[in-house]
């Protein structure tokens, strides 16, 4: 594989990386969704990219399915459903971007320090991409811990799967079968999650989780 | 050697010649940006001259710290701006010098501006000074991973070798580089107080950093204070210039033609660096203070990310 190639590749995988922290960096209902969107672009383009240069003609659909599905199907309901529930213009209170941010750039280096030793035995372009998803998927989760609005978690748990599509596509030989089933689950976890914001609305009238919080029954 | 040393004298020259030319170009472009006619370029200059004849007002509480400070602010930008290829590689002294030793020159004169402003004992100049310093602690360390991650990548702290390197055919299509362009523009926006975080026009006393430290100051004092600053803009464009479009840099044995060459190509990048700044400063709106470190912040993180995909990048290459 000719050194170009593999920089591209990289380009790739660390322009999701890029991607991810800026979705921390987002306070903005609509400019989060635009970034999950350009997020979803970039994951399909490297997928893209990787079928090219692994000579693997499936993983074009996956690329396809990840660029309608998430990076236009997807945000377009979004968008929606923030108009809808009118909270497009709200600011989300984050607890101190910075503080999320250095605890993203951790996260990051935590899953390099993790990924790279253990994966010592296998191709170059797998070890970039695993070590890449795996910050991926850590930043989704602290996305989602670190969000009070349900659809800001909605985003950080489909964040979590553009990671993954990572991790599949550079570990080669994912059944295209899994990849299909994988995408469409997304599609109704989508669907339901969007029944049950309105719910949630109709119920607090509001949709900031921490409402939910009283309603647990742990209290005394 | 003997060449080496007539180089060296030849860039400290050019870039004590080139800053306020620098600094008039981006002001009359400004104003016409905003449909205003401007000084005329070599305004700086008159400025500079003008100020030098002046008699120095020196307020009654100030110290021996506060006549002093000017000169030892302008020595240290100077040094540093001088140690920059600017038109050609193989200073004299640019093996006794590296990047690091660059930032901690700009690290120093900034030290004494904070001092000076403090001195008088002005409000003003205490504000201006711990706003400078809150800048400082989150640009420094971004500077110095924008300078960790182009030494990894070129293996050499060197600002010739890493402008040899970037040349040569190793560079590749890199993540990192770019991400450490956008972290180093940052940098040198802050700290050269440019619009999104200061206003060099103003003398708002709300919003100003630099124009609150230096308030206090007149004569040739002043003129050393505004030529250093001036200076800082160019040494910020010729280091950016160097690490991240070395071309048409004349290299030390090449003849006089490569070195005129070389003076031609650096006018030129110094105009479209200007050019770029006034744009992007006419296009922008002034900062809030509280949002310096978001602003910085995401340049600290734009340079540990840089450094960090580097380490994969290597091993994988």
């Amino acid at each position: 594989m000719s050194p170009l190639a593999l920089d591209v590749a990289h380009l790739f995988a660390g322009g999701l990386v890029l991607v991810s922290l800026m979705l921390l960096y987002q306070d903005r209902m609509t400019g989060l969704i635009n970034i999950f969107a350009l997020h979803a672009l970039v994951v399909s383009a490297s997928v893209a990219w990787q079928a090219y240069i692994q000579h693997a003609p499936h993983l074009y659909i996956t690329a396809a399915i990840a660029l309608v599905i998430k990076a236009i199907v997807i945000p377009l309901a979004l968008h929606r459903i923030v108009v809808r529930l009118g909270i497009h213009r709200t600011i989300e209170p984050v607890v101190g971007i910075g503080l999320t941010m250095l605890a993203g750039i951790g996260l990051i280096a935590l899953s390099i320090m993790v990924m790279l030793p253990i994966t010592s035995q296998a191709g170059t372009l797998a070890r970039e991409d695993l070590s890449f998803s795996l910050s991926v998927i850590l930043l989704g989760l602290l996305m989602m811990i670190s969000r009070r609005n349900a659809v800001s978690q909605v985003i950080g748990f489909l964040s979590i799967e553009n990671g993954l599509i990572l991790a599949a596509t550079g570990a080669r030989g994912m059944p295209l079968v899994v990849e299909i089933s994988v995408a469409f689950s997304i599609l109704i976890a989508l669907i339901v999650i969007g029944i049950f914001l309105f719910r949630i609305r109709e119920r607090f009238e509001t949709v900031d989780i921490h409402l939910l919080h009283e309603h647990r029954g742990e209290q005394p | 050697m003997i060449l080496d040393a007539f180089v060296q004298l030849g860039e400290m020259l050019v870039v004590l010649l080139f800053s306020p030319l620098l600094v008039g170009y981006v002001r009359k472009l400004k104003a016409l940006l905003v449909g205003r006619r401007g000084p005329p370029m070599l305004q700086p200059y008159r400025d500079l001259l003008k100020l030098l004849r002046k008699d120095v007002v020196l307020a009654e509480s100030a110290s021996w710290l506060f006549r002093v400070a000017p000169y030892l602010i302008f020595a240290c930008t100077w040094v540093a701006a001088a140690l920059v290829p600017t038109f050609a590689t193989g200073l004299l002294f640019s093996y006794a010098a590296d990047m690091i030793a660059i930032v901690a020159l700009l690290g120093s004169a900034r030290f004494m501006l904070a001092l000076a402003g403090l001195d008088v004992g002005t409000s003003f100049g205490g504000i201006g000074s711990s706003r400078e310093m809150m800048i400082a602690s989150l640009a420094e360390p971004a500077m110095l991973m924008v300078v960790f991650t182009v030494a990894l990548l070129a293996g050499s702290t060197q600002l010739s070798s890493i402008a040899a390197f970037m040349q040569g055919p190793g560079v590749g299509l890199r993540v990192s580089l770019a991400m450490a362009l956008v972290a180093l523009v940052i940098v040198a926006i802050a700290e050269n107080g440019r619009i999104p975080v200061d206003n060099p026009a103003t003398h708002l006393e709300l919003t100003m950093v630099h124009e609150a430290m230096i308030l206090e100051y007149s004569g040739r004092h002043l003129a050393m204070i505004e030529l250093a600053s001036h200076l800082k803009l160019l040494l910020y464009v010729s280091v950016i210039g160097c690490v991240f479009a070395p071309w048409g840099l004349a290299v030390s044995g090449q003849g006089l033609a490569a070195y005129l060459t070389g003076l031609g190509v650096y006018a030129a990048k110094l105009a479209a660096a200007g050019s770029l700044l006034a744009v992007f400063e006419t296009a922008i709106a002034k900062m809030r203070v509280f949002r310096y470190s978001d602003f910085l912040g995401a340049a600290l993180m734009l340079g540990i990310l840089a450094t960090l995909l580097l380490f994969v990048s290597r091993i994988a290459a």
